[in-house]
């Protein structure tokens, strides 16, 4: 059997990945090493960088290029660092909405705030995946997790909104079931002089769905396609309607 | 270890400067060429002066979010080729820690300076301490080693700054500059002068990146971008940086390799300094900035025909114990003064047979030749 290219982003020697069954991350890495292949990206010149959670572990051991692989929340900050000494890094940060946002938040406002030039892809299964379950700040409302037994009384942090607030020039959401729409957005903003932030809805089958009356991890990962409506489409919808999507596509995507 | 660079020019300046600003000097002159920082008193001088300097030369500065996030462009900076510094003073460093055990089990080189002030918490942030000086030593979790220098004069702030880039280098390991307020901002004459031999990083190299396989010795510090597809992380790992955390071998031999390196290269790293110990019946233990009013009073102690002398610690960590350990028969007893309620005192109480008297000041101020001079004295009946 002939390798695909993409094969050569990889350290094929590590796998089986050690994501559960109907993880969305698995999809996630495909997508990303496909992107980086139809680019041809040169996978000397590219960093992955990480925090902690099971999305950390996408690059790291996953991507045959250099990782950095890092305190639980502190990716951008150590990206930051290394962008800045050496410019001809591509630097990527993967990591999750509990690193990316709850311990990592402050690091996240302020990169964008500086646009220096870097992707971060964010891989949103609005749990804590890796330690068991626990509410997150882009858990919905109501939802039942290890820590909100009753239901989550908070309100969920929209990731593209408070990203596109803090400055950042790339903004775009997709999910892991709209893999086209995904390595489309993954590609503009690999290709964007800024600093350029995809939220990619990836679900979480053990940590999340059988928690909330989900039957399987395919009717997780199918239902997105009902839960999520084109920026587009959602603009021709009621706004009651509006609120129970989730908006996927481009926030921003401008030069400054 | 390293390449060294030459260095021809010779030629020594002397300057009337301020500590920070020869801490900032001395990093340029090791070749320091990344500061990630944030401000915080007393230690700002160097952040200010690394920004007006670094671009310069070719460096970068950045001003980061807080103390996290500077220590940690810190570390990624190094790992992109850097030889890079951050400077703080304990409310910064107290947020500094994880990402300075991430350092150490990454073996990355990099400098911190700690501008020690008077604590704990906020404190008083204009006021000199040495209370950090086993924070420095333990504040991360799990087991690591690291080194600390002690400078007591603005000559030493420019000196040690370089010695230490060179030994981070070296072991790749975090180096400290344990300073303090009052030497930070003390204005007096040094004689800046380049350092004989600048370590630059190797350009390529085949050795794995953590580690000697079979010697468990500290290989050369690799980088982004070189081709190695370096998997860096701050779990344990083999050494080639692959995860191994179910591993009790991998991880006894990891923690044996970042203890032992600092360990059994001690007698290469420690520097102490010497003054009238041959006779010395009362010895002096001091560090850094009370290190000056220690002296003072063991020469006036001397005067009176008191046989007083001083070791002063320029090395701080890892512990000169052997040197303390050694110190003379005709040694009586031990007067250990610092800026804190005696955190030293029990390092070197923990070398020694000879009874030590600890004296911890903790009230912002510094230590002054009045309040040592005593403790030589009352033995001989001479108070
Ligand atoms: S716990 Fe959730 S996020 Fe983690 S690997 Fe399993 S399915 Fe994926």
């Amino acid at each position: 059997m002939v390798k695909p290219d993409y094969m050569k982003f990889l350290r094929t020697e590590t796998f089986p990945t050690p994501f559960c069954p109907g993880c969305g991350h698995g999809i996630l890495m495909g997508a990303i090493a496909r992107c980086a292949t139809e680019m041809e990206l040169d996978p000397l010149r590219l960093l992955f960088v990480s925090g902690i959670g099971c999305a950390a572990w996408i690059p790291s051991p996953h991507f045959a290029t250099d990782t950095l692989h890092t305190t639980h929340g502190r990716a951008i900050a150590f990206a930051t660092g290394a962008k800045l000494f050496k410019p001809a890094l591509k630097v990527v940060v993967v990591s999750g909405d509990g690193d990316l946002s709850a311990i990592g938040g402050n690091h996240l406002i302020h990169a964008a705030r500086r646009n220096i030039e870097m992707t971060v892809l964010c891989a949103n299964n609005s749990i804590y995946g890796m330690t068991g379950g626990q509410a997150g700040p882009t858990t919905p409302t109501g939802a039942r997790t290890a820590t909100t037994p009753e239901g989550n009384p908070e309100r969920p942090f929209d990731l593209c909104r408070l990203v596109y607030g803090a400055g950042a020039t790339y903004v775009a959401r997709s999910t892991v079931y709209h893999v086209r729409h995904l390595m489309k957005v993954i590609k503009n903003a690999l290709s964007h002089k800024g600093f350029a932030f995809v939220d990619v809805v990836s679900p979480c089958f053990t940590q999340f769905g059988r928690k909330n009356k989900v039957a399987s991890a395919s009717d997780q990962l199918f239902g997105l396609k009902e839960a999520c409506a084109t920026v587009d489409g959602l603009a021709g919808l009621a706004e009651d309607r509006q609120a129970d999507k989730i908006a996927i596509g481009e926030f921003t995507a401008r030069k400054e | 270890m390293y390449q060294m660079t030459k260095n021809t020019d010779k030629s020594g300046v002397r300057r009337f400067l301020q500590g920070n600003e020869a801490c900032a000097l001395g990093a340029l002159a090791a070749g320091c060429r990344f500061y990630g920082g944030y401000p915080i008193t007393p230690s700002s001088e160097i952040m200010e002066h690394m920004a007006a300097e670094l671009p310069k030369v070719g460096g970068v500065f950045v001003q980061m979010e807080d103390e996290i996030a500077s220590i940690a462009a810190v570390i990624g900076a190094s790992w992109a080729g850097a030889k890079a510094m951050t400077a703080t003073s304990g409310p910064g460093l107290s947020l500094m820690i994880e990402n300075i055990g991430y350092a150490c089990i990454t073996e990355t080189p990099c400098v911190v300076v700690d501008i020690q002030r008077a604590g704990p918490a906020t404190g008083q942030a204009t006021c000199p301490g040495s209370g950090d000086v086993m924070q420095i030593r333990w504040g991360s979790h799990g087991d690591y080693e690291i080194i600390a220098l002690a400078p007591w004069s603005v000559q030493e702030m420019y000196d040690l700054t370089i010695e230490a880039f060179r030994l981070s280098e070296t072991y790749r390991v975090p180096t400290f500059i344990a300073s303090d307020e009052s030497i930070g901002h003390l204005r007096e004459i040094a004689v800046l002068t380049p350092p004989d031999m600048i370590p630059e990083r190797a350009a390529s190299c085949d050795r794995p990146p953590f580690g000697d396989p079979a010697t468990n010795a500290v290989t050369p510090m690799p980088g982004f971008g070189q081709g190695r597809r370096l998997l860096v992380t701050g779990s344990t790992h083999d050494e080639r940086g692959y995860r191994r955390t179910q591993d009790s071998a991998v991880q006894a031999k990891l923690v044996a390799r970042l203890c032992d390196k600092i360990k059994k290269g001690s007698a290469n790293i420690w520097k102490v300094e010497s003054f009238h110990l041959e006779d010395a019946e009362t010895v002096v233990i001091a560090y850094g900035s009370t290190a000056r009013a220690a002296l003072r009073a063991v020469r006036l102690a001397r005067a009176k025909g008191v046989k007083a002398g001083m070791l002063r610690l320029i090395t701080l960590w890892p512990f000169p114990d052997e040197i303390v350990a050694g110190l003379s028969s005709k040694a009586g007893r031990l007067v250990v003064p610092e800026m804190n309620q005696g955190q030293v005192s029990r390092e070197v109480q923990r070398c020694t047979r000879l009874p030590v008297i600890a004296s911890g000041k903790s009230n912002g101020e510094v230590v002054v030749p009045g309040e040592i001079l005593p403790l030589l004295l009352d033995e001989h009946g001479q108070a």
